[in-house]
């Protein structure tokens, strides 16, 4: 017999999480002596009460859903990749080559190549790990760790010697060109007569990232490869006994992952900067980890908590902006969400399922 | 190079290699009772900032030290409130103390000095200052000759100079790390406490049916590495640099898994991987590009070489890291 129903395991426990995570920034705000009311309004108007302050959240909701998306999918196997900033600085890398050096006729055409090699540099960069995950037993979190740092080094090294053009001082490539430029969500939604900011970074990948929901949702549940991955993620002895190889499976889930980390890359270099800069990722791909424990694995919440990461990125900026409190609020709220929804979840869950026994006892 | 451009690099590879070396020790005490630890980072920065805020408000680095370690151990009784006592992912545990640390440093630091998330710059009495050992030649010797002392120590012998400028002249932290390698040999091999903390992270149940605490000597051996990483912080803090700036650690606490992960939980071989990969910060700090026979490294192969060096070592081309068995899992005691 279930000690819960599920809906108080998907929906009750996370909301208690966040509620908790949502008291203690408002203590730790306090305590630096400004007022969590103001905060928060300043919060939701700067990034829900315009559309440049929506341009600006669902840009960061874009980035979130990728690596929480890529999160998630490692998680199904029981691997926990922290490695997404790396996997999508190399995805930047992929992307930045094929934009720059492959001349394009139409944003669309591009947009799917650019895709391709964001996806695939990203992809083999996640390909190492899982490799030595699933061949020689080297735990994947160190690996990923060390391949981040390593991906740091690699686009440090790209920029300033290969990619920078000649005579440029800063460590970034060129402006791709105009016809690998991604249109923003004003110029698609004005022909529908929709008025939206125009200087606000959001872009066509929002709905890129949105159909990647679908795609994870129906790859995860709805498919042979997604129950296999599912199935090791659960038991690795059980997936053995089924016929399931293993190596195979870490391989795949780790291409996946690491693939959809990459594909941040059109979002973040393609849609906004429009050429690769040193510190594009802006640590979105450990964002991701708090939006997969957020979203408890699952594309639907993966969604709704990327869009509430994409907020609190957005509202922390106004906030630093207007008030005295730095914009490194968000980190502690992000660690706070982490904390509560992961780490400290058997803190949340334990008597919740003792209040749901006590009821259940009371009613027979 | 000549001999004394030799011994400057290795003084300086000295120093960057002390905050690697306590933060590793630090993580040898906790993954060796069976409690990984990713967080050595966040403990360090916590510490780096505490020790340099109470140091630049009191104008005591004393005081500052004991904030330090007293910041680095509350991360740690979080880490252990989630790991241990609630037996929660370890490793979600350490991102999350690492993140927190991170937003939370700067925040402090904005509210308490308003100097866009830093501290004031320490003075003298608020940092570790360098101690002359018997017969070296120092500041003092310089400033009674009158002569600089950068003039004095090339006109001494290679003797002299090594003494001087390799062995002598460190902070008394640089020190402590050094004897805090036999003394956690001596702990982890030698003593009573030292077998149950070893035994606590290959197999738990026997120490558990032996009648000891599993939850007390995991906390014991998370405490531990709180200690070691407050040492670790404020000497960044008050030793290295003069006051705390924001996300100083860059990186320091990955690397010092790493080096954990290289000396294969060994508190010798941990002395060694730290001093290697101080070299390498070191070598990187003080040339931009190395030439090698012709072939020129970038400084940034010298940066990742820690890390490259560390998969290489896990992958198990280089002899098998193998981590105390029972790491990463909480313990749940039989009813």
């Amino acid at each position: 017999m279930e000690k819960m129903p599920k809906w108080a395991d998907v929906v009750l426990i996370p909301v208690i999480s966040l509620l908790l995570a949502a008291l203690i920034s408002a203590l730790v705000i306090l305590l630096i002596g400004e007022s969590p009311v103001e905060a928060l309004n300043l919060m939701v108007n700067g990034a829900l009460g315009s559309t440049y302050g929506w341009g600006y959240t669902l840009y960061y909701a874009t980035n979130f859903l990728f690596t929480g998306l890529a999160v998630a999918v490692a998680a199904h196997a029981g691997l926990f990749n922290i490695g997404g900033e790396g996997q999508a600085m190399i995805g930047g890398l992929g992307l930045a080559v094929v934009c720059l050096y492959i001349p394009f006729p139409h944003w669309t055409i591009a947009l799917i190549f650019a895709a391709l090699g964001a996806g695939i540099f990203g992809a083999a960069w996640a390909a190492i790990p899982a490799y030595l995950q699933a061949k020689r037993g080297s735990h994947i979190v160190i690996t990923t760790i060390m391949f981040n740092f390593i991906a740091a080094a690699v686009l440090n090294y790209m920029l300033v010697n290969v990619l920078k053009p000649k005579g440029a001082m800063d460590p970034s490539t060129a402006k791709f060109p105009e016809t690998a430029q991604l249109p923003s969500l004003h110029e698609i939604l004005a022909p529908l007569g929709i008025e939206f900011s125009k200087s606000a970074p959001a872009n066509v990948t929002l709905f890129v990232g949105l159909a990647a929901c679908v795609v994870v949702w129906g790859l995860i549940w709805h498919t042979p490869l997604g129950h296999e991955i599912r199935a090791l993620g659960k038991s690795e002895r059980g997936a053995v006994y089924a016929g399931i190889s293993p190596v195979r499976t870490v391989m795949i889930t780790m291409l996946i992952s690491g693939g959809l980390c990459g594909l941040m890359a059109i979002n973040n270099v393609m849609g906004e900067a429009e050429r690769l800069v040193l510190n594009a990722t802006e640590g979105a791909g450990f964002i991701g980890i708090a939006v997969a424990l957020m979203g408890r694995n699952h594309p639907f919440g993966v969604f709704l908590a990327a869009i509430l990461f994409g907020f609190l990125y957005q509202g922390g900026a106004e906030l630093a902006l207007w008030t005295n409190i730095p914009s490194e609020l968000i980190v502690v709220i992000q660690a706070l969400v982490i904390l509560f929804t992961g780490a400290l979840d058997n803190m949340v869950r334990i008597p919740i399922e003792k209040i749901f026994l006590a009821l259940r006892k009371e009613n027979v | 190079m000549d001999f004394l451009t030799l011994i400057q690099v290795l003084d300086s590879s000295m120093r960057m290699a002390t905050p690697l070396l306590l933060a590793c020790l630090a993580g040898l005490f906790s993954e060796r009772a069976g409690i990984f630890d990713i967080g050595l980072e966040g403990k360090m920065l916590m510490a780096a900032f505490f020790s340099a805020a109470v140091a630049a408000i009191t104008g005591n680095v004393w005081l500052g030290l004991l904030a330090g370690i007293a910041s680095s151990l509350a991360l740690s009784g979080l880490h252990g409130l989630a790991s241990i006592t609630f037996r929660g992912n370890q490793l979600i545990s350490g991102v999350a103390l690492n993140f927190l640390a991170s937003g939370l440093t700067v925040l402090i630091a904005q509210s308490w000095f308003q100097q866009g998330g830093r501290t004031p710059s320490l003075m003298t009495a608020g940092r570790f200052n360098g101690i002359e050992l018997p017969f070296a030649i120092g500041p003092a010797d310089a400033e009674a000759a009158g002569r600089p002392l950068s003039e004095m120590i090339k006109e001494a012998s290679m003797v002299q100079q090594l003494y001087s400028e390799l062995i002598s002249g460190h902070s008394i932290l640089v020190y402590v790390s050094l004897l805090a390698v036999p003394l956690t040999w001596w702990v982890l091999f030698r003593t009573r406490f030292g077998l149950r903390l070893r035994a606590v992270g290959e197999n738990p149940a026997a120490v558990d049916t032996a009648g000891i605490s599993v939850q007390g000597l995991r906390f014991a051996a998370v405490g531990i590495c709180g200690l070691l990483c407050g040492i670790a912080g404020a000497y960044l803090a008050t030793g290295l640099q003069a006051g705390f700036v924001k996300e100083m650690t860059s990186g320091r606490g990955y690397i010092a898994l790493a080096a954990l992960i290289f000396a294969k939980w060994r508190p010798w071989h941990a002395l060694g991987a730290c001093l290697l990969f101080g070299l390498l910060q070191a070598v990187a700090l003080r040339f931009q590009s190395i030439q090698l026979g012709g072939f020129t490294i970038p400084v940034q192969v010298m940066d990742a070489l820690p890390y490259i060096l560390t998969v290489v070592i896990l992958a198990g081309f280089v002899g098998k890291a193998i981590p105390p068995r029972a790491g990463g899992d909480p313990y749940v005691k039989e009813r």
